[in-house]
């Protein structure tokens, strides 16, 4: 014959709880998953995420942080990819995931830090595998497959997690770091956050492909799509490829469609381009409403309950705004003294005169 | 003539290219609707729609690789990189084919782009927002350089620019895109390509800058002035090819320079002209020339980008350092 298929491919779309909060619990790959004290976890994480976000929002537009990018409308993708990580897994995120890095480990106060202009807000804990924030938009992936690949190489048993917008899969550095994932059938798995926004760019201008998902079978590894809003869905695709990853079965992409409830950044006026419509359509899709709605219904959770724990969340962010605030000023010198492991004569010149000049500004 | 910051009168430039030759198209990431994240093609796509207003997806590499097959085919592609710390992405096809093309195809094909982007710090931006490496593009044979300094600069260059048959990179200082208003020609003064401006005249040491970098050498020109020490003020305007006529004409006048620019130190635009001072004006040096720059380090972030940065203090310091040699 000389024409036959060579290769077809179906990409699956997957939820656990839709739209009005309902779950299809025959597809529950453990009942663990919703005892009542994971979910309340889940919840109490999305919580937390969303009210440091809305005090980052108030706290760049009264002056104190600067450019600041929203993760509304996102919480549930990244409490999600935060439960199914290991402690030794690696993470390399973008610049839209301040909950997923406060979820593993890094103080909010940082974080505060970070988007106020301080680079010590970039400092990582000890312990916390996690790369600095990423502004050049998917530039990070490649970081990822080599961080995959070098524990591919040690043996040792984790799984990187890389997450990008859906922005990111126009770049290069998209497509060569899946290429080399597939090739060299490596530990990682790729979590594109589609919010279906790249600023004023609809996903429309990003590909002409009906899903991102499918861009995987072209590197050689399974693509799914997932119900970004959906916690549960999310948490056991991501589970499964990192598990998958661990056993040493190559990679995975997986697909979150979502929704970017806020402007790209406080820089940014949606206005311009997007319509109120199509916003306030997500807003009733929003994660956190949707897993209030299953609590309610399955345990009666009440206002007293959510009134309880919002009072709580509040009290931790005052806290870390509080730490955020009354840190010293950032010493300037620093610049030099992170810039290599042993500063040469000549940079050690350029640092005196800088600290010279330092001095002479500060008196009056 | 109306008054415009530096910002409208790029955009006024754009429009008036795109209104003159029909093969003048835009492409770069939120210039359509969006209007550009400064707002320099703000009003475009309505006026000249989609498909000379290209978003395009999010690739560096693909709008300036595609801008290169666009001028070779016969069109006047305008690209805009929406910070210059995102024009690395790109360096392969600026580097490897927009500055070689006439060459290697010996004068055949040839590449008349615009690679418009915003340079330097000041805007309190976070990091890989306040780059200013043009000294990887001046180092590279084949590309031309150019940075205005106000926005009636901004027009007659970007003009230039844009029929100019040979690949130009286009750096807009973003932190005085709105700082400061004046008078712009509302038609064509073009401002040729390769020609600096004497902006301030004197006779006893030059100040050489670019960009933003012009405003605190003026005001530091200004202060000098106060303590009776009178300064030629150079601004380069084009960066490559540079401008050395004009530079050593002065120098040969004051016997002393100084150079500003915000970018790192070493091997900076300031160390070439200082280089070239030297080799073709040394009998007329009544000091060293010095330089006043950024530090080599990385641009830091906001809370610290003002002790980075060059300011009117150390321009001033420099000049009496050269005065009183
Ligand atoms: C290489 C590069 N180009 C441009 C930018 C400017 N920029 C910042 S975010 C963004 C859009 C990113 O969209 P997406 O990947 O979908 O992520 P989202 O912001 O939606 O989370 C752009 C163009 C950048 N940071 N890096
Ligand atoms: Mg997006």
């Amino acid at each position: 014959m000389p024409r036959r298929v060579l290769e077809e491919f179906k990409i699956e779309w997957f939820q656990l709880l839709d739209e009005a909060g309902k779950l299809d619990a025959a597809l529950l790959p453990s009942p663990d998953l919703i005892s009542e004290k994971t979910v309340k976890a889940f919840y109490e994480s999305m919580v937390l995420i969303r009210a440091f976000d809305e005090k980052a929002l108030n706290l760049q537009r009264s002056g104190r942080l600067g450019t600041y990018a929203s993760i509304q409308g996102q919480e549930a993708i990244q409490v999600a990819c935060a439960a199914a990580l290991q402690q030794s897994d690696w993470l390399f995120p973008s610049f839209r995931e301040s909950g997923l890095s406060i979820l593993r480990g890094n103080p909010m106060k940082a974080l505060y830090l970070y988007w106020a202009g301080d680079e010590r807000g970039n400092l990582v804990p000890e312990g916390v595998n996690d790369f600095p924030v990423a502004i050049p938009v998917g530039t990070h992936i490649p970081h990822a497959v080599g961080a995959a690949w070098a524990a591919q190489h040690k043996k040792d048993p984790i799984a990187v997690l890389t997450t990008f917008g859906d922005g990111a899969t126009s770049k290069g550095d998209f497509h060569e770091g899946l290429n080399f994932a597939g090739v060299f059938k490596l530990p990682i798995v790729f979590l594109c956050q589609n919010n279906q926004w790249a600023i004023s760019v609809p996903l429309s201008r990003q590909t002409a492909a009906k899903t991102l998902a499918q861009k995987a079978i072209a590197y050689g590894f399974k693509g799914i799509q997932v119900d970004g809003n959906d916690v549960f869905g999310v948490h056991v695709a991501v589970k499964d490829a990192l598990d998958a990853a661990r056993r040493g079965e190559g990679p995975t992409f997986i697909e979150c469609l979502t929704y970017r409830l806020s402007d790209h950044t406080t820089a940014d006026d949606a206005s311009r381009y997007r319509s109120e419509e199509e916003v306030s359509l997500w807003r009733k899709k929003d994660p956190l409403l949707r897993l209030r709605t299953y609590m309610e219904a399955e345990w009666a959770w009440s206002e007293f309950q959510e009134s309880a724990l919002q009072q709580a969340v509040s009290e931790r962010i005052s806290a870390s705004v509080e730490d955020f605030e009354s840190t010293n000023p950032i010493d300037p010198l620093g610049m030099f003294d992170t810039l290599f492991a042993s500063l040469s004569p000549d940079l050690l010149a350029q640092r005196e005169a800088f600290e010279q000049r330092l001095a002479k500004r500060k008196k009056p | 003539m109306s008054k415009l910051t530096l910002i409208q009168a790029v955009n006024q430039a754009l429009h008036h290219e795109m209104e003159k030759d029909a093969n003048v198209v835009l492409l770069g990431e939120d210039i359509g609707r969006d209007g550009g994240v400064f707002r320099a093609t703000d009003g475009l796509v309505e006026r000249f729609g989609p498909s000379r207003v290209v978003d395009t997806p999010l690739s560096e590499s693909a709008i300036v690789g595609t801008a290169i097959g666009m001028a070779a085919y016969g069109l006047r592609p305008v690209a805009e990189i929406q910070f210059m710390g995102f024009l690395y992405g790109a360096m392969e096809q600026l580097i490897s084919h927009a500055a070689r093309l006439r060459t290697r195809s010996r004068g055949r094909y040839t590449c008349p782009l615009v690679v418009r982007t915003p340079y330097g710090g000041g805007i309190h931006a976070p990091e890989l927002h306040s780059e200013s490496t043009e000294a990887f593009f001046i180092h590279t044979p084949g590309i031309k350089v150019v940075a205005p300094s106000t926005p009636a600069e901004a027009k007659g260059l970007l003009l230039s620019a844009i029929r100019d048959p040979d690949p130009v990179l286009f750096l807009e200082p973003s932190r005085i895109y709105r700082a400061i208003k004046e008078e712009v020609p509302e038609d064509e003064v073009l401002i040729p390509l390769g020609e600096a401006r004497l902006v301030a005249e004197g006779e006893d040491v030059t100040l050489i800058a670019w960009g933003a970098m012009l405003h605190p050498t003026l005001e530091a020109a200004a202060r000098m002035l106060e303590k009776g020490v009178h300064t030629d003020v150079i601004d380069l305007r084009t960066l490559s090819p540079l401008d050395s006529a004009t530079i050593l004409r002065s120098v040969e006048k004051t016997g002393r320079a100084v150079i500003v620019h915000e970018a790192a130190r070493s091997c900076g635009l300031g160390a070439e002209i200082a280089a070239e001072i030297c080799e073709k004006a040394l009998l007329s040096l009544k000091a060293p020339v010095l330089r006043v720059t950024g530090y080599d380090t990385s641009v830091p972030l906001p809370k610290s980008e003002n002790d980075y940065f060059p300011d009117c203090d150390q321009i001033v310091e420099a000049i009496e350092q050269v005065v009183q040699f």
